[in-house]
């Protein structure tokens, strides 16, 4: 009898299990139709608005629109393009979201990845080592250098309560004047007018994979450093979700004042954070310089940083939302130059098209916010 | 020896003096303006199109202000109706006027400039350089010394002191933005009549840099533009070129001193209270 009731018992649970499952998974779901709406719309806006700019100058939008969606998947040469382009997105836009996630704005990551760039190229020139030592020497100088410059901005707003916003928009301009000063007086290679170093060791150099991919011919850029940026994707959610330092980072982003009462010191994660987010935004830097250029030239970025931000809010600030974003952002450059081509449509398009899109997503945000609660 | 740095001093000073007044207006009034940059492109980008399809300079400068009126009104509109994030509508203001005019622009003609106005000692220089002490001592005034002015700062300083007195928060705030825009774009106006031509992303950070003014002039007109002198004059001494001084250095200048001054090391900066923030 009793052996009867618990049966009885445990399928009415699994029941109220599984009810309850469905009564929260609706609103799970409902949420993350919610979420993505706003995003779906100024994508469609994004699109629509650039086709008919298009059709307002007296080009063809049709046209436009079938280049924009087939250039980028036509052969693993042509994506193989794109994800090349997503590269520097994905750690940009990762620097930014790790930033955000704990209440800071890093504008910086230009500067940033600037810094990394040129201390990756100068190990990659000065040290003469096997490629097992001299790529983690590489990629690890970029971060630090990366994480240093972040972490002065995160000192001074931990220490002094100076904005973060202000503070790595100086460094940006204090990176480029720096830069520009060593790679045009300093460390410019000899009988060149072209501000670039001299040449990374090979041992230094991440090897493209044409040479693993039967598919992809030996022109294409793409390189080892995409395979970083997406164990870095894994690692940054593993990272945010899972462990103790995500959880305060987090914490302290959610509920300052909750952070600091449960024995977490906010100004310690405030320049980690920043440190943290300089590192990542820095690897972009040695992409370039490892992958691709295997030199540092002057200005090579074509405003990554900034880029990074629109990425992050497409995102929403979620590792695989970044990556995704990331890829979309790399297939617009790479359509950019297409249609400047094909069409004789000049990027600026895409540009004005981005920051419209920027616009656009964070008046959407607090709009999809509000509603939500 | 100084004395030969005056002209390129109030060159440069000029449009950073506009813009930074701009944004002592925004942000007095609680709203971040980091769109600075993309007003003034966009107001450089608005004269020399202007300029050149009408003829008359007077045309171009009205084209490039209100062009400067129509992206403040979208920074306005997105901070302030739909409240969203000011420093990333900012950033995304200025990608937009980067991205707007390089489609749009067509030809690289040169067009005239402002009319030059010609003083004893000085020398001669379009006539806004003139106009930039005068409207730094209207503002000052308006600002500090009547009510309108206190109302404005109350909407980026006491949100709830202007509602108790059943003021509109949106209606400075709107007002702040726009007027931000027109002063930035009236910068961008005399920096493209004073290179007679358009080239893509000219202004080359000076929003910024006018933005670092009004934080090391500690969001006040006349020391805003005193700091704007001052960044003026490190450029002047860049372009000059002499003593041997790394021109970097003279570059990244204004934004150290403005990181040491922000972060309270000497003197103080304090920024309106409720500065980015919005209900």
């Amino acid at each position: 009898m009793s052996n009867f009731s618990r049966k009885i018992e445990s399928i009415l649970n699994i029941r109220k299990v599984s009810i309850s499952l469905f009564r929260d998974g609706i609103p799970q779901i409902k949420r993350l139709f919610v979420n993505c709406v706003p995003t779906l719309l100024a994508l469609a806006g994004f699109f629509l608005l650039c086709g008919f700019v298009l059709y307002v100058r007296g080009q063809n939008p049709l046209e436009f629109y079938s280049i924009t969606f087939v250039s980028g998947f036509a052969s693993f040469d042509e994506f193989g393009y794109v994800l090349f382009n997503a590269t520097p997105l994905v750690f940009t836009g990762l620097a930014v979201a790790i930033g955000y996630k704990s209440g800071l704005f890093n504008i910086g990551c230009e500067g940033q990845l600037y810094i990394a760039a040129f201390t990756a190229a100068w190990i990659g020139i000065h040290l003469n080592l096997p490629a097992f030592l001299l790529v983690p020497f590489c990629i690890g100088g970029a971060m630090v250098a990366g994480a240093g410059w972040g972490a002065i901005p995160g000192f001074l707003k931990a220490r002094y309560g100076a904005h973060e916003v202000i503070n790595t928009i100086m460094m940006n301009f204090i990176a480029f004047a720096l830069m520009n000063y060593l790679v045009t007086s300093v460390y410019q290679e000899p009988n060149q007018m072209i501000p670039h170093t001299r040449q990374i060791y090979e041992a230094a150099r991440f090897p493209r994979l044409a040479s693993l991919l039967p598919g992809l011919p030996q022109s294409n850029p793409l390189n080892v450093s995409f395979l970083l940026a997406c164990g870095c994707v894994v690692l940054c959610y593993i990272f945010l979700t899972y462990t103790r330092w995500g959880y305060e980072l987090r914490l302290v982003g959610n509920a300052r004042d909750a952070a600091s009462y449960g024995g977490i010191n906010p100004d310690v994660v405030t320049i980690w954070v920043m440190a943290l987010s300089g590192a990542v935004a820095g690897l972009a830097g040695a992409a370039d310089v490892m992958g691709y250029r295997y030199r540092f030239l002057d200005n090579f970025s074509s405003g990554w940083g900034f880029t990074g931000i629109a990425v992050a809010l497409l995102g929403r600030n979620n590792p695989f939302g970044i990556f995704a974003a990331a890829i979309l952002f790399g297939l617009l450059n790479k359509v950019a130059l297409d249609i400047e081509i094909l069409l004789e449509v000049r990027r600026g398009l895409f540009l004005a098209g981005q920051g419209m899109l920027i616009i656009w997503l964070v008046s959407m945000e607090r709009i999809s916010r509000n509603s939500g609660s | 020896m100084i004395f030969e740095l005056i002209p390129s001093t109030l060159r440069m000073a000029t449009p950073l003096g506009f813009a930074a007044l701009g944004g002592i207006y925004s942000e007095r009034a609680g709203v971040i303006n980091l769109a600075l940059e993309g007003m003034m492109l966009i107001g450089a980008f608005g004269y020399v199109i202007g300029t050149q399809a009408s003829g008359s300079v007077w045309i171009g400068l009205l084209v490039g202000i209100s062009f400067g009126f129509v992206l403040a009104l979208l920074h306005a509109v997105a901070t302030i109706t739909f409240q969203a994030e000011q420093i990333v509508t900012g950033v995304g203001i200025n990608i937009l006027a980067l991205g707007v005019t390089e489609y749009l622009l067509t030809t690289s003609e040169q067009v005239s400039g402002l009319p030059q106005w010609q003083l004893p000692l000085i020398g001669s220089y379009g006539f806004i350089v003139y106009l930039l002490p005068v409207l730094m001592v209207i503002s000052h005034i308006f600002l500090f010394k009547t009510p309108w002015g206190l109302r404005l700062r109350a909407a980026g300083e006491s949100t709830e002191a202007l509602e108790a007195l059943s003021l509109s928060r949106v209606k400075w705030q709107y007002f702040g933005v726009l007027f931000s825009g027109i002063l930035a774009a009236i910068g961008g106006c005399f920096l493209a009549s004073e290179v007679h031509y358009f080239t893509k992303g000219m202004t080359a950070g000076r929003g910024y840099l006018a933005l670092a003014a009004v934080i090391f002039g500690n969001w006040r007109p006349l020391s805003g533009v005193a700091a704007c002198f001052l960044f003026g004059f490190a450029t002047a001494l860049e372009l000059a070129n002499r003593w041997n001084i790394p021109g970097q250095l003279l570059n990244s200048l204004p934004y150290i001193l403005t990181m040491i001054v922000l972060a309270g090391l000497v003197g103080t900066s304090r920024p309106p209270a409720s500065l980015g923030k919005m209900k």
